[in-house]
Order: C-alpha cells, then structure tokens, then sequence
C-alpha cells in the first residue's frame, strides 16, 4: 500500500479546516485510507540515523497516509485535497480536457524509431502550459513522480515518466535506441558530459538510481530521447538529461512516459501525471493541457493525453441490492458524485448515468461503482443481517483424522511442534544421507535464502531442528508433528501433491527404539489396524540411509508399506548438531482415511 | 527433634497452667538455655495440635555493669559522702578515690558536701548534712528486682543516659495447650499405607500435616502446540457456524487458480519474483478446464460480464507458472468452479485454515509462510450488510463484538472491506482481517448463475495466536526455534475469554 507524507498544516490550509488528529484519521477511515503515522521530518532521522544526525531537522509535523494501492490519483497532497474536498461536498471534481496548441500552432510531436523495438518500445506524450508553481508544489510534483514510479510503473519496470522544461527544448522530439557508447549527455545534478557506459557504472553505488540499472543493463542499445537540436532529454527509465530539468520558474512542462509493453498503465500513467497536474494549477485560468502527437515506427499517429470520459448506466436497486440499503435513485447518485463518479437520474425508471473520470481507470464494472456508493453511504452505516444460508457443515477427512490424533498423541506423551513447510536442500538431502534426486522434492525458483529451496518431502529435519534449539531442556524429548509434505506427482495437475505424515523423535542418552516402537503400537492401535502380517500391520527390518544400519524397520499396513522407523544414523544427529541418540518414526497416515 | 524428657517437662508445666505461658519463664523454671527450649516448641509444633505457640517480643530494662555495681555498693555521690569524716578531707585526696570525681561533682550539685579553697592546707571537703538518701541505687535496685514498672520513664531514661540501665529486646513463645493437647508424645505417621487401611490402624495414628504451599509434581505429559490449538478453536467455530472444510492441502499451485481466476492482472505486483515464490521443479502446471480458462483469458484480455477487462495480452505461459500458493483463496477458487459445474447452484459456507507462503522480508511478525483463516459463503443476493452480519458473528465467537469497516483495495474483491476491532488494553482500533465481496468477474467465467454473491473473508492465525499467548516474536511460536517450555506452559485455548 503506497504512503503519502503530507504537511499537516499544509493540508488543513488546502482543506480550509482543521482537524484534530482523531478528527482526521476518522475522515480518512471513512474515505478507505488509513492515517498511519504522526511525526515529523527530525523525529524520522531521530529514528533512522540518531539524535545527532536530526539537530536542525524540521519540526513540522507530517501525516502519513496509506493510500489504496488502486487509488493512484490520491498519491499527493493536491489529489488527496481534491478527493477529500469533493467527498465533503465541498468542491466539485475537476474537469479533465485536453487542448490544441493555442493559435492554431503545431502540437509538439515525440517520433518513435524502430530500434527502440527491442529494448523499449512504447512512449507517450504531454504538454503542460503556464504552469505556477511554488516551493511546495515543486517538492508536490517531484515526490508525485517519485511515488508513481514506485507504484504504477513497477520501479520503473513496467513504465518510466520524464518531465522537462519545454522552453528549453525544441521539438520534433525523437525516441530512439544506441549504443551504451554513442550515448553523451549531461545528466541531472552531474557537471559535466559522461556517456551511457560511464553512467552506468557511476550509478553502480548511487543508493537511489542502482536499483534501476538492471532494465536496460544488459541490452546491446539504450534508448534514449533527443529533441531537434541534438538535446538529450532523458535516458530512460535511468536519468533524465540536465538541460531540460524542471526549476521552480519552469512555465511550460514537457512529458514523457516510455514502457516496455504499451500496456493500459503506460497510458494510465501520462493521464494521472496530467490529472494531478490539473488539481496543482485549478485555479489559474490560463493553465492548460495541451494534446501531443506521437509517431510510432510504422507510421501509425496517435494524440495524447486521452481524457476520455465514459458513462456507465446502472439501476438504483442493484445498488441497494448488493450492498443492503434502501436509497432513492437520487441519494445514490449524490453518494457516488461525492466519489468524483459525476452521477444524475436519467428519468427512466431508477436508472443512474454515471460518468466516469479518466483518472479512475479502476472503475471497470459496476460492482466498482457499486463499492463507492457503499463507501460515500458509510460502511459502518450499513445495517449488519445474518444471510439466511442453509448449509451443513462437513469436515476435510484428512484433517478431522489429524485433529483425533494429535490429541492421541500428546495424551501418549510427546509433545507438538510446528515446523516449516520449506527448507534447504541440504536439510532433507545430506543431513539425512539422501540424494536430493531420490526426494521428488518440489524446488523453488527464486528462494531469497537456502531456508527456502524447497519444499518439505519429510517432517524429519524439522523436528530435529526443533530438538537442536532446545538442547538446553531436559531430557527425555518427545516430540511429534502431522502435518503435509509436498512430493512430485505427475498425475496431478501441478505436477506435485500434499502427503499427511505423521512424524516423531525420541531424544535422551540411550535410543530409546522401545519407545518409537511402543508409540507405533498406540498409533496402530488408536487406528484400530491389529498386528498382523496380511490384515493387520507389522514391521521388518530394512536398510535406510538415515538410520543406523541394523536398526531400522519398515512399517506395513496391510500389505502395504507406509514408513518407517528406527534410531537415526549417528551422522544425520551430529549433521542436526545432536549429541544423544535418537530415534524416529515416519509414517504416512493417509492410507488411514 | 529435641530429646523427649525435655519436650514432656515442657508439656507437664503447660497442663498446670491455666492459659499460656512464657517460653522465657519455662527456661527460668527448668533451669536450661532459652534456645532449647525454643527447638522443642518447634518440635511439638511439627507433631500437629499439641500446643500452639505465638512468638512474641518484649522490651525489657536491664542494668548496665556499672548498674549493677551501684546497687551493690551504691552510687558515686553516696560514695563519696560516706567516705568524708566529720573533720573533712582534702580535695585531692578525695579525687584519688575510684568514684572521687564524679561522685564529688554530684554531691557537689546535691548539695551533699562543701568544698573549702580557703582551708589551710589545701581545699577541703566538708558534709553539709548529717544523712542522705541513695535514690539512684533504691531505683536500680528497683529494676534489678523486676520492679521497673515502678519507675516513671523520665527516671528510667535518665538512668539510660547514665549508662547504668539499658533496654533490651526479647523473643519469646507464649505457649498454649493446643486441639488435641497431650502430656504424652505420639510419633506421626507421613502416608496412610495399605496396612494401615487393612488394618484400621489408621483410626489411632497421628498424620504428618502436609505443606500445602508446595507446588506439586509436574505430571509427565504431551503438550500440544499453542498455534495448532487456536487452529483447533477456529475450526470448532467455523464447523459451530455450518461451514464445510476445503481441501486445501496442496501447497503447490499454478498461478491460474492463484492469480488469473481470481481476475488478477497478470502484471500485478503480487505476481513478481519478490513476492511469490515460483517453483522451478516442476515449472509448468500442464491441466487446465479448457472452456474456463478461455473464459478467463477472454475477461482479463477484452472484458465481458460487464466489465472493460484489463485490456491486455493474457499469455497462458504466465498462467501456467506453479507457485507456493500466497493465499488459500486458490482453493476457494478451485471449490467454486467446482460449485459452478454442478447441474444445479446449491448454497455453500465454506472455510479454512492452511497455511499460505509470501517471498517476503522476514521480521520479528513476518515469516515467508503463515497460516490463513478463510471463511466464504455463495448463495443468491447476499449483500454487504450480510458480510458484515457474518463478521460481527464470527468476531462475537472470538470474544471480539466491537467491530468498524473500513473501504480497501484488493484486486479480486469489490468491496473490500479491512475489519478493525476496538482493542481495550491498546485503547484503539486495530485491524484484526480483511473481507470483501468477490468481483463478478471471477465469478461469471466460473458459470455461476447471475444473481449469485460470493462473500469472504480472511485472516492470519498467528497473529490472534500471538496476542493471546502474549508471543512477541513470531518465531518463537513458528517454527523450530520455538521455545519448547512455552509450549509446556501454554495455557488451553478459549477464544472467548
């Protein structure tokens, strides 16, 4: 879920209110965003790099605030001050259109070439004019673009935004792709020229831009934006180019947003940037969108931003329907106008035609609209019923057999533990003397650490990791777990499938197979199977590698084998970092069921 | 224990009394150290009712050394006036006496004696009164006796400033017959034995009283794990309420029933490599319901159902990934395609408690797998005043009856819904699940009939767990370094109280 930090005063001056602290996080629990944190910029380096660090740091108190991840168009002061103020029915929502240049000039053109096909196909374009800005709306918009590159664009993966001083660029602009080392330009806060190559390896150990390289790293061309005269504009998605960067007097703003696929979100993304643009400068009269062309490789010419509006016409009783009240037609139009859903009656019957914003791209059917009617009514305004569900509840087989047992078998003595599902490979390989080809286990593509490459295919080094944790207890330890493995299965639609084991260790100075054996016998007997060799169960003696030789056995139920058990193999104690002996057990109980 | 004879002289002396007496006094009277007389009250103590014995303390008035040399021979002022003759005596022949000057200095201030500078020969001492009286020797002689009581305390302060009295504090026992008082002594029996009842003899033996501030024997048990008896609390309540378990034991998943039919866009940052873990062996799941899936890529891709759809390009290569599921709503999903094929729409209340698997940063509340509680129920035109009618009875069975709703954002559900309970001891509102009413397009490519609603909701296991164990750090609940004593000690689980 993405944060905003705003100013608090700030805030309550673009509110025309103040709040108190409850007062606040009431509204933001209302409108579905959360006030998580009250601080300020010195309390956080207090927190992150000590007192000393913080001396002069500002006091000004700062409201964090949790934002919807699908809520991109509250991702700054300004949107969430629109927001909040249309909600409060304060404001009316903005009005979002696109213009052509003013007397009858040229819109501004970005030409698309084909090498960029490979690494970086996809761009969009904007114009912003007669932009005022302050020092807290400059800081606004460069956080804004900040927080959407985090969020919408993936870490810049899936979208990059440039933005520039279009007075000092002159277009046609050209989006095209080159060599790391034919790339030359000054890049932002750098004072003199490098070229790609050596861009990339001076932000090797930059902690902002590293994170980035890996995008375009390995490609054999960089793409990259020049305008007529040769101007680099950016690199993207690394770094924007000095010479058109924005300042605080920057009047005419120039956007630019490249991507990987030209997926919904690029277009998305040029939309919101422009949108929370309109809600920064409403108020002055000659600020305007202006549309700009893009050329694609084949020719092919489309106009950006797309303001699109679209209305979406639903009835007044689905609505209460769905979500359990009884409003008119009106009220629910209303409801959904505070949620920047500009609404009205159509007259026929309880019809409501709902206009929806461009910046709402998460509004795609009407159970959204539906979700913001509940919302603007108050959830908590909702009358609570019981449904009047009729149904008979049944238990998983499986886990009703678990739940019996387990209670079966801490009355006989050994106690519970509850281990990992995922592990090392080593864990269920070479410190139980097995090959790791021989386990069916299920492997795990990107583990962050070796405590996740696999999956468990026994509860065995669980327990005796439990047991190597616990060293200081005293002795007898007895413990025991029934819970899944995870085994290869090409019969089942994965290719793998759960298997319920049950599993326990005895842990003391002698090895104790009298007791693993007994316990045997218990569970036996709890499952009602009788010894016996044809209908009943019974063991044999059988080599495994992870038990001393000589003392291990197989179990069969019926004729069929199901596990087994015996004193562990003195290396597979010493490989779990034990001392004493130890014996186990290891059976599958889903032949039980 | 002390020897017999002395413990029945003991006994003989408190018959004869009529209350109690003092442990000192018996001392006095049998003529032996005070401290024996204290082990053999405790010994008599330890045969049960025989006496009763309550320690006390007194202040006495005891005479110094120099006290007792005064009542003997009298004070120094008395001294010194008996040993001047009619005719006097010279000032320093005075001094060389043992009490000389400070007995001369009070006889002085008694006006006793005079002192001649002028004398020849000398100074000189002289009487100034035929007779005295020694008040200071009469008074310590009263305390020597044990008549301090007669003295006023001025006097005896007085006294203690002069270092010739001092005070001192003593214990004692005041002894009295107890229930079953006896001049005769019976040894106590520690356990009835099998003898005693064959025998009856357990009719006249004595019994050793028990130490019930002990604590007893730890009795020699299983335990089981305080996570899986919340888990066993949470399943009663879903099987009280009439929901049926899901099969969900299985772990490995493909991102289609994970993601895709859940109408998660394949870009969603849940499906990155950070978030989820993707399995590498085996890679591909290779089943799928044809018709379904088509379905599915068709909503995702171009819409349908009324929705616009994300409008992108659906690659079954991205559905095909096998992944640790990262919720059990996976199987929710399976169970209600599974719902959706039968010939005719019955209602369901489903649930689970399995555990989930996220490729997360770790913390001392994050551990890459945990359990998820889920609840789901399917029938025709439930709305999100029912869900939160569920919730309230759910979170009722928990114990928990203050509950607010709060709007959120989750890809497969519209509504959604993030639960809060008001914490008492926190004093505030904490979020305590997540719920929502599933989109229509997951559940319309499924072939469940229109007028259908599926609502859900959900939660983690450990975290209930962990407040009410009071567990800071998850893992030493989760896991193998778990804290075998704090799962020795875990109280039962009731979720109510």
């Amino acid at each position: 879920m993405p944060t905003v930090s705003v100013k608090r005063d700030l805030l309550f001056e673009a509110l025309g209110q103040k709040y108190t602290d409850e007062e606040f996080d009431e509204l933001c629990f209302e409108f579905g965003l959360e006030l998580d944190e009250i601080t300020s910029e010195k309390e956080i380096l207090i927190r992150e790099q000590g007192g000393e660090k913080a001396e002069g740091a500002s006091d000004v108190v700062l409201y964090k605030i949790d934002v919807p991840a699908n809520r991109y168009d509250l991702l700054c002061l300004e949107g969430l001050v629109r927001g909040l103020q249309v909600f409060k029915e304060k404001l009316e929502a903005p009005r979002y259109k696109r213009v052509s240049p003013a007397d009858g000039g040229e819109p501004q053109r970005l030409v698309i070439t084909e090498e960029t096909a490979s690494v970086r196909p996809h761009a969009v374009a904007a114009v912003l004019r007669n932009i005022t800005f302050t020092q807290e709306r400059y800081e606004s918009f460069i956080e804004l673009q900040e927080k959407l590159h985090q969020n919408i664009c993936r870490k810049r993966t899936l979208v990059a935004i440039g933005t520039h001083d279009l007075d000092t660029i002159s277009g046609p602009f050209t989006y095209t792709a080159k060599p790391p080392g034919e790339i030359r330009f000054k890049p932002l806060s750098q004072s003199r020229e490098y070229t790609a190559a050596e861009l990339m390896s001076l932000y090797k150990t930059d902690s902002h831009l590293r994170h980035y390289l890996h995008i375009i790293e390995n490609e054999p061309l960089y793409p990259v934006i020049y305008d007529s005269n040769g101007i680099v504009l950016s690199m993207p998605p690394i770094i924007n180019g000095d010479h058109s960067k924005i300042s605080l007097n920057t009047k005419n703003i120039f956007i630019e947003c490249t991507a990987t696929d030209l997926t919904k979100v690029n277009c998305v993304t040029l939309i919101i940037t422009v949108c929370l643009f309109v809600c920064f400068n409403t108020f002055f009269i000659l600020f305007r969108v202006e549309e700009a062309e893009v050329v694609y490789p084949d020719g092919r010419l489309s106009v950006y931003p797309e303001l699109a509006y679209r209305t979406e016409t639903l009835s007044g009783d689905f609505i209460n329907k769905r979500v359990g009240i009884n409003e008119s037609a009106e009220s629910i139009a209303q409801l959904l106008t505070r949620m920047c859903l500009r609404s009205e009656v159509s007259g026929e019957g309880d019809l409501i035609q709902v206009e929806i914003p461009p910046t709402r791209a998460d509004v795609i059917h009407a159970c959204d609209i539906m979700e913001d009617a509940a919302i603007a009514y108050g959830f908590n305004n909702i009358v609570r019923s019981t449904p009047r569900t009729y149904t008979v509840a049944n238990q998983l087989p499986v886990n009703k057999l678990t739940e019996l047992l387990r209670q079966d078998l801490a009355a006989a003595g050994f106690t519970e533990a509850l281990t990992f599902a995922l592990c090392s490979e080593e864990d269920i390989a070479d410190k139980l003397r097995k090959n790791i080809t021989e386990t069916r286990a299920v492997h795990i593509s990107n583990p962050k650490t070796a405590d996740f490459q696999v999956a468990r295919t026994s509860l065995l080094p669980g327990l005796l990791k439990t047991i190597a944790a616990n060293r200081k207890m005293p002795l007898p330890l007895k413990l025991f777990e029934i819970s899944d493995v995870v085994l290869k299965d090409e019969t089942k639609d994965v290719g793998a499938r759960n298997n319920r084991r049950l599993c326990a260790v005895y842990y003391n100075k002698s090895p104790g197979f009298e007791v693993i054996h007994g316990l045997l016998d218990r569970v036996m007997q709890l499952l009602d199977v009788k010894p016996g060799r044809n209908q009943g169960y019974h063991i044999q003696a059988a080599e495994d590698s992870t038990f001393f030789p000589g003392r291990c056995a197989e179990i069969f139920s019926c004729g069929k084998s199901i596990g087994h058990l015996g004193v562990l193999h003195p290396d597979v104690i010493s490989r779990f970092e034990l001392t004493m002996p130890c014996s186990a057990i290891d059976i599958d109980i889903e032949p039980f069921l | 224990m002390a020897d017999t004879g002395l413990l029945e002289a003991l006994l003989r002396l408190l018959e004869k009394v009529d209350g109690g007496i003092d442990s000192q006094d018996v001392a006095a009277d049998l003529g032996v150290d005070h401290q024996l007389i204290v082990g053999a009250v405790k010994s008599l103590q330890a045969l049960g009712e025989v006496i009763s014995a309550e320690q006390k303390s007194s202040k006495r008035w005891e005479l110094t050394g120099e006290g007792r040399e005064i009542a003997e021979q009298g004070s120094h002022e008395a001294r010194v006036f008996n040993a001047i003759p009619d005719e006097g005596l010279p000032q320093n022949e005075l001094m060389k006496m043992p009490s000389g000057k400070v007995g001369f200095s009070k006889a002085m201030s008694n006006k006793w004696i005079r002192l001649d500078k002028a004398h020849e020969g000398g100074p000189r001492v002289f009487k100034t009164v035929e007779t005295i009286e020694d008040t200071v020797r009469d008074k310590l002689q009263l305390v020597q006796k044990g008549l301090s009581a007669k003295l006023e305390d001025k006097e005896k302060n007085e006294l203690k400033k002069r270092k010739l009295l001092s005070e001192v504090t003593v214990k004692s026992y005041w002894i009295t017959k107890g229930s079953s008082f006896s001049t005769t002594i019976t040894k106590q029996e520690t356990e009835l034995t099998p003898e005693m009842i064959a025998s009856g003899s357990w009719k006249e033996k004595k019994f050793k009283p028990y130490n019930f501030e002990a604590m007893g024997v730890a009795p020699d048990c299983g335990h089981l794990h305080p996570l899986m008896k919340v888990r066993t609390q949470f399943r009663q309540i879903f099987l009280e309420m009439g929901f049926t378990e899901m099969p969900t034991n299985n772990f490995i998943e493909s991102s289609f029933w994970n993601f895709d039919s859940l109408f998660q866009p394949q870009q969603h940052p849940a499906r990155d490599q950070h978030d989820t873990f993707f399995i590498s062996d085996p890679a591909l799941a290779h089943e799928f319901p044809q018709d379904y899936l088509e379905r599915v890529k068709q909503v995702h891709s171009e819409g349908g159902y009324g929705s616009q759809g994300y409008k992108y390009d659906w690659k079954i290569e991205e559905a095909q990934k096998n992944l640790l599921r990262t919720h059990t709503t996976a199987v929710s999903a399976r169970m209600l395609y599974k719902l959706a094929q039968q010939e005719k729409f019955t209602p369901v209340k489903y649930f689970s408690i399995d555990r989930v698997f996220r490729n997360e940063t770790l913390d001392a509340t994050h551990l890459a797998e945990f359990h998820q509680i889920e609840g789901v129920v399917a029938d025709y035109g439930l709305t999100l005043g029912n869900l939160m009618g569920i919730l309230h009875q759910f979170f009722t069975k928990l114990g928990i009856t203050k509950l607010r709703f709060k709007p959120a954002y989750n890809p497969y559900t519209e509504p959604s819904m993030e639960v809060f309970s008001y914490h008492e001891g926190l004093k505030k509102w904490v979020e305590v699940g997540n719920s929502g009413v599933f989109r229509p397009e997951m559940l319309l490519p499924m072939g469940l009939p229109e007028g259908v609603s599926v609502i859900a909701w959900g939660l983690s296991l450990e975290r209930p767990t962990m407040i009410k164990y009071g567990i800071n750090n998850i893992r030493e609940l989760v896991g193998h370094k778990v804290n075998l004593q704090m799962v020795y000690d875990s109280p039962i689980c009731r979720l109510d109280s």
